[in-house]
């Protein structure tokens, strides 16, 4: 076992035990803190692999700009203790479908074309270059990075015009 | 020796797998919100094994914006969950029925 692989599988299983925890957890904000959790190992994954502009993005963005928003948001409204219901009939047919779907996806693409070509290690692991991501960015993609500003300003109009107190 | 990117595969297989389980279960709006941040994540990390598989950066372009969009959509979301909260004085997703056939 190399450090690649200790690494791998040390978060790998930390993200899984988060999205457990996620569903396990009955307060919202335990929810909240697992699902960072999940964030942050995703993000050393992200290392593993050399995508570095995109780790530092997900912690930034993702752990740091959205999970505080939910966290605000469940602190502001403080409605305790999620509520059980009884199992309806139908949530056995949704476990046995989520985890076929899942046996499916996984089989279907460790077997895959891709995950078989890089399997045999003979790929060197070099970051990617984030000069070289941010030049695809505003060269080709230029266009649809506009776009998004757009629609972030968009979503913070809705935002407010949602939030608002009725006068 | 590196870890194969089919590994990293079967973790984002596994990850989104977890986030429908949660979407499903999940009975709090601000939870089942939580639980599609989790199947964007489990994508992104598939997204950013592929571009590892290809050796290409498109992949990364595409994380970015699927990051962009997700805090766009959590902004607007969260928004109708406080003035749900106000409207209805409870998160319960069965309570929330007006549009329910």
């Amino acid at each position: 076992m190399s450090l690649p692989f200790i690494l791998f599988f040390a978060f790998g299983l930390l993200a899984v035990a988060g999205a457990v925890m996620l569903i396990l957890a009955r307060e919202p904000i335990h929810s909240a803190l697992a699902l960072i959790l999940v964030m942050i190992c995703l993000a050393v994954l992200y290392l593993l692999l050399g995508a570095e502009f995109i780790a530092a993005v997900q912690i930034i963005v993702y752990a740091g700009a959205i999970m505080v928003l939910f966290v605000f948001v469940i602190m502001l409204l403080n409605m305790g203790v999620e509520e059980r219901t009884n199992f309806s009939k139908f949530a056995y047919v949704g476990v046995v479908a989520a985890f076929v779907l899942l046996l499916e996806i996984g089989h279907w693409m460790y077997h895959s074309a891709v995950g078989g070509a890089t399997a045999n290690g003979a790929e060197p692991a070099t970051a990617f270059s984030t000069v070289d991501l941010s030049t695809l960015l505003f060269r080709s993609y230029l266009f649809p990075f506009e776009a998004t500003s757009i629609l972030i300003l968009i979503a913070i109009l809705g935002a407010l015009v949602l939030a608002r107190k009725e006068e | 020796m590196i870890v194969p990117v089919s590994y990293y595969l079967v973790l984002s297989a596994i990850l989104f797998g977890l986030g429908v389980v949660a979407f499903v279960f999940k009975r709090n709006v601000i939870t089942v919100f939580m639980s599609i941040e989790l199947m964007l994540n489990a994508v992104n990390l598939a997204f950013v094994a592929f571009a590892r598989a290809h050796n290409q950066l498109d992949g990364l372009v595409f994380v970015f914006f699927v990051i962009v969009v997700a805090a766009a959509e959590s902004a607007v979301g969260l928004a109708i969950v406080i003035v749900l909260a106000r409207n209805r004085e409870s998160l319960n997703v069965e309570r929330v029925n007006l549009l329910k056939f």
